[in-house]
C-alpha cells in the first residue's frame, strides 16, 4: 500500500485486471467504478479541458459534471458511469477536441 | 417496443417507493436508472455494499435495502444502466442501455431524478482534486475509496455525515472548514419550534458532532475568503476565519452548501418551475400529489423540492397513489385516504427542514462570486464574463450562451445554471423569475450515432 497516494482502496483485496491509461499500465478492481477505480491508483488529472487546457478530474462522481471524460475506442464516455474490465484501453480525450 | 402503465426515471427512494406501490395497486411498471445497482445516490449500491462496510456508513444507509428489496415484487421491471436521453409526447421515453438505443411507451411518467449540488463555485473549484462532498460519499459508499488527505469546505448536515463516515473509516479530514455563521444560528432560532417536532434530525446531527470532536477534528466556523490553490491539482484550501488567515495543505478538498432539484428533465419537457426562496434554488410546479403543469408527467423526491430521502419515498408514493387513481387502477376515495397519512408522515419529516435551510445557508461568496472565478466549468466562463454580458444587455441565462457560450458544455448547465441565474438577477436587478433558466433540450445526456443505429424499434417501424 502507498500511503503517499491522495485515496486509499478499502476493498483491496479485489480480483484485479490489466487497464492501460495514456499508456500507463495499471491493475484496476475488477467491475469497481472506474472513475474511482483510476482515482485510487493514484490519476489525478484525466483530461485537459479543450478551452484552455487547464487539468480536470472527478467532481460528481453521478454522471452530471462530465468532467471525468476518458476516451475509450475512440468514443469520449464518463469515466464515473464505466466500470473496470480487463484489458480497457483508456487514452486522455484529444486536447482541443469538443 | 416495451409498453407500460408506469415508466418511472430514477431508481432512488422516490421512484423505488412509487414502483413497489404501483406494481401493488396492480400497475406494471418499468423503472430505468443510471447506475448499475438500484438505490440513488443516497442508498448507491446498498446491497453490495451494506454487508462489506454498512456499519461505517450508518443505520440509515442500511435502511435503503427495504426499498430496494421491494424492486423484486411482480409487476416491476428495473433497467439497470439505462440512461435516458429523451422524453417525448405519448409519454414515450429513449434511453440507451448496454450501447443500444431503445424506446419504451408508457401511459404515465413519474421523474424521480433527485437532486445535485448547489454549484459552489470558488477560486481553484476545478482543480483536480476538488470535488463536491456527495462525490466524497459516493466514493466511499460505492467504492471504498477515501480520500487520507480531505478538508470538507462549506455547511450543512451532509457535512458532518460525511466527516462521521471518514472517521469511522480511520481516515478523519484534516480540518472542516465551515462557512455558517453565529448570526445563521441564532436566526435560525426563530424556526426552533419546527425543529423540535424534527428532534430526531437534530439528535442525529448532534450525534455526528460528536463523533467528529471526539476524534480531534479541527472544525473552522464562519469562514470566509475561500480559495483552492495549487500548480495542477488542489494542494491547499486558504480562507479567513475570525479575523485570521488559514491554510491547510491538503490532496482532495470536498465542497458541499446544500444540494438543489435536479431538474434537466422535467425543464425539457416544459414543467414550469418557481424560485423557491426558502431553499434558494428553482422547484418545479406540483398539486399535492406530484403532478405537474404537463399531462401524464409527476415528479417526486428531492427533483420536486429538497427533503431528503425519508420524505422523498413517501413523496413517490403519494405520486404512485395518483397515478393508479388517474389510471384507474384504485379510485379517488382509496388514493385519499391512503394519501393522509403519507402527508402526515411528510409533513412530520419536513419539520425540522426550514431550520436546517436557516442554520446552514449558501455561502454568500459563492453565489455572488469574484470575477476571476469559473462559473461554467465546461466553457471555462467566468463571473466576470457573465457580469460583462449583462452590461452588454443580457437579461437571460439563454442569452449567455449565445454571448461566451455559458452553459453549452457537455454538462448542459448542471452545475452553472443557477449560479447564471443569480448573477444576471442581481446584475439587472431583476428577479430570479424573471431571470429565468437555461431552456434544456433533448438529448438530456449524450448519445452516439452508434447508439442510434443499434435502436432496433426504431419509431417507424413500431407504428
Amino acid at each position: 500500500m502507498n500511503n503517499a497516494l491522495p485515496f486509499e482502496d478499502l476493498e483491496a483485496g479485489r480480483a484485479r485486471v490489466a487497464v492501460s491509461f495514456g499508456g500507463q499500465d495499471l491493475h484496476l478492481p475488477e467491475g469497481a467504478n472506474l472513475a474511482a477505480a483510476l482515482l485510487g491508483a493514484g490519476i489525478t488529472t484525466f483530461r485537459h479541458t479543450p478551452a484552455s487546457g487547464a487539468p480536470r478530474g472527478p467532481f460528481c462522481m453521478m454522471g452530471a459534471c462530465f468532467d471525468c471524460l476518458v476516451e475509450v475506442d475512440g468514443v469520449t464516455r464518463q469515466a464515473c458511469m464505466m466500470e473496470v474490465s480487463d484489458g480497457l484501453v483508456l487514452d486522455m480525450p484529444q486536447a482541443g477536441e469538443r | 417496443m416495451a409498453r407500460v402503465d408506469l415508466a418511472i426515471i430514477g431508481a432512488g427512494p422516490a421512484g423505488m417507493a412509487a414502483a413497489q406501490l404501483a406494481a401493488g395497486k396492480g400497475l406494471s411498471v418499468c423503472i430505468l436508472d443510471e447506475q448499475p445497482r438500484a438505490g440513488g445516490q443516497i442508498y448507491r449500491d446498498v446491497d453490495r455494499v451494506a454487508p462489506l462496510r454498512g456499519d461505517l456508513l450508518g443505520k440509515e444507509y442500511i435502511e435503503g435495502r427495504a426499498l430496494t428489496a421491494g424492486l423484486g415484487a411482480p409487476g416491476i421491471t428495473h433497467l439497470a444502466g439505462a440512461v435516458v436521453w429523451a422524453i417525448e409526447e405519448g409519454p414515450r421515453l429513449a434511453y440507451t442501455q448496454d450501447g443500444k438505443g431503445a424506446l419504451i411507451d408508457a401511459r404515465h411518467v413519474l421523474l424521480a431524478t433527485g437532486a445535485l449540488e448547489r454549484p459552489m463555485p470558488l477560486p481553484g473549484w476545478t482543480l483536480p482534486g476538488v470535488m463536491t462532498a456527495g462525490a466524497g460519499q459516493i466514493l466511499l459508499k460505492q467504492s471504498g475509496v477515501m480520500a487520507r488527505r480531505a478538508v470538507l469546505v462549506g455547511s450543512g448536515p451532509l457535512l458532518y455525515l460525511i466527516a462521521a463516515q471518514m472517521v469511522r473509516a480511520g481516515t478523519p479530514p484534516l480540518a472542516m472548514v465551515e462557512t455558517q455563521t453565529r448570526g445563521d444560528f441564532t436566526g435560525a432560532l426563530r424556526h426552533i419550534g419546527g425543529a423540535l417536532r424534527g428532534w430526531r434530525y437534530l439528535l442525529k446531527g448532534l450525534g455526528l458532532l460528536n463523533e467528529i470532536r471526539r476524534a480531534g477534528v479541527v472544525r473552522h466556523t464562519g469562514a470566509h475568503g475561500i480559495a483552492i490553490t495549487g500548480e495542477g491539482r488542489a494542494e491547499a484550501v486558504e480562507f479567513t476565519a475570525f479575523g485570521r488567515a488559514h491554510r491547510i495543505a491538503c490532496d482532495t478538498v470536498f465542497l458541499h452548501h446544500g444540494v438543489v432539484p435536479n431538474t434537466q428533465a422535467a425543464r425539457s419537457v416544459g414543467v414550469a418551475h418557481c424560485w423557491n426562496t426558502q431553499q434558494r434554488c428553482f422547484v418545479p410546479e406540483l398539486d399535492g400529489w406530484g403532478a405537474t403543469s404537463v399531462g401524464c408527467l409527476h415528479i417526486a423526491g428531492d427533483g420536486a423540492g429538497i427533503g431528503g430521502a425519508k420524505v422523498a419515498a413517501l413523496a413517490g408514493r403519494l405520486a404512485a397513489l395518483d397515478i393508479a387513481a388517474r389510471l384507474e387502477a384504485i379510485d379517488a376515495t382509496a388514493r385519499d385516504t391512503e394519501g393522509a397519512s403519507l402527508r402526515r408522515a411528510m409533513l412530520s419529516e419536513l419539520a425540522a427542514r426550514p431550520f436546517l435551510d436557516a442554520a446552514y445557508p449558501p455561502l454568500p461568496e459563492a453565489l455572488a462570486p469574484a470575477d476571476k472565478t469559473i462559473i461554467c466549468r465546461c466553457e471555462e466562463v467566468t463571473a466576470g464574463d457573465i457580469r460583462g454580458y449583462a452590461r452588454l444587455g443580457c437579461i437571460g441565462p439563454n442569452q449567455t450562451k449565445a454571448f461566451g457560450r455559458a452553459g453549452m458544455g457537455p454538462c448542459q448547465g448542471r452545475y452553472c445554471g443557477l449560479s447564471v441565474t443569480q448573477i444576471l438577477a442581481k446584475e439587472n436587478s431583476q428577479s430570479h423569475d424573471a431571470t429565468g433558466y437555461y431552456r434544456i433540450r433533448p438529448p438530456l445526456k449524450p448519445v452516439t450515432l452508434g447508439e442510434l443505429a443499434a435502436m432496433d424499434d426504431a419509431p417507424e417501424a413500431a407504428e
